[in-house]
């Protein structure tokens, strides 16, 4: 399988899937994500909520809230 | 390793999928992922269909028994799936042409019918797979490449449509209000007869480039805000409704069946 991971506590990117849409970068409420060369990144891991926001609208199932 | 939800109803060396960046159809192929987990149905009971589109593509992603057939032609095979296997769950996944050009009659029926299936169109106001031609659901005067001066064929609503056809639960959400649609999606499982779920989409590369309707992140804040859902509606003056438009649950009333009344005429021969 295609898979290029971040892992971290809260969150799973795979950065082989992402297209870089920039929507969970938009409806994040804490701000927890950016861009960067068209790929997702994260800017602020501690205010992440998990509250899986990003998940919901990723069209490409390329990040995910972990261990929910 | 992908999410849970993904790892177990996607075909996971399929992906990543071909939809352009920001495409709303994936976010509405798992969205129906997440109702039916939350079902918990048996999902060798589960069979998706789906005609031509790039909706229609999802089928080749979920891991399901699946049928990608022909254009507009998904609730007929459907038909035919759903009448040799009445105990199965049907679900169809088809586009706004899919659905409600091509496939217009064969729509209309399954909804006059009650038969056991549940349609979810992925309304994105374009034939997307095609280059953007304009759609029975493409508003009026917007463009399309068959329309480059604007359509002047009023939209098909197609909740209503469904409603007056004779489908026994109707509902619309949006890609954004993905929440609201898989809650609609898991209502829409439950009913016995016909369940049409108008799914509304976003095309950022044909739909959203000639209408001008910038970026796919910007095509889903227009969802957040054009959306109002039927219960709030009911409290709203018609000017600020003007240019909104409902989600929701329109219509849940159930009756028979068609494979069930099908059985009910087998059953009276077996007896005589
Ligand atoms: C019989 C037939 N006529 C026409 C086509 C060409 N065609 C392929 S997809 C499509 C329209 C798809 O639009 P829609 O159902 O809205 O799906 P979308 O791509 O927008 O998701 C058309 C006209 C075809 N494949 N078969
Ligand atoms: S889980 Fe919620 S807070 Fe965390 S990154 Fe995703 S959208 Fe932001
Ligand atoms: S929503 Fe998905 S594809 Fe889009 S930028 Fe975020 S992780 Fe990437
Ligand atoms: S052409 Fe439109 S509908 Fe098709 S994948 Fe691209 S954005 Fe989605
Ligand atoms: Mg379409």
């Amino acid at each position: 399988m295609n898979s290029n991971e971040t892992v971290t506590e809260k969150l799973t990117i795979n950065e082989n899937w992402c297209k870089g849409c920039g929507i969970c970068v938009k409806f994040c409420p804490k701000k927890v994500l950016g861009l960067e060369h068209d790929k997702v990144k994260i800017v602020d891991i501690d205010k992440c909520i998990q509250c899986g926001q990003c998940e919901l609208r990723c069209p490409d199932y390329a990040i995910y809230v972990r261990g929910k | 390793m992908p999410s849970a939800i993904v790892n177990e109803y996607f075909r996971t060396n399929k992906l990543p999928q071909i939809w352009c960046p920001g495409c709303g159809h994936g976010i509405i192929t798992r969205a129906i992922t997440v109702a039916i987990d939350k079902l918990g149905f048996d999902r060798d009971k589960i069979c998706v269909v789906s005609g031509i589109g790039c909706s229609s593509r999802a089928t080749g992603y979920l891991d399901f028994d699946t049928l990608h057939t022909t254009h507009g032609r998904a609730l007929a095979f459907a038909t035919g799936v759903k009448l040799a296997n009445p105990e199965m769950k049907v679900i169809v996944i088809t586009g706004d042409g899919d659905a409600s050009a091509i496939g217009g009659n064969h729509f209309i029926h399954a909804c006059r019918r009650n038969i056991g299936i549940t349609t979810i169109v992925f309304n994105n106001n374009i034939y997307g797979m095609t280059g953007g031609q304009y759609s029975p659901t493409t508003p009026k005067f917007d463009k399309g490449t068959t329309a480059p001066y604007g359509n002047i064929d009023k939209a098909f609503d197609i909740p209503t449509l469904a409603a007056a056809a004779g489908a026994t639960y109707v509902g619309r959400s949006t890609a954004y209000h993905t929440n609201l649609l898989i809650s609609l999606i898991e209502n829409g499982l439950k009913n016995d007869g016909f369940s049409l779920i108008e799914a509304v989409s976003s095309c950022p590369t044909y739909y959203g480039r000639k209408n001008k309707k910038g970026s796919a992140v910007d095509m889903l804040e227009w969802q957040k805000d054009h959306a109002v859902n039927i219960s709030a509606a009911s409290k709203m003056t018609p000017e600020a409704l003007e240019g909104k438009f409902l989600i929701g649950e329109f219509k849940n009333s159930p009756e028979p069946e068609y494979t069930s009344e099908y059985q009910k005429i087998i059953d009276r021969f077996i007896k005589e």
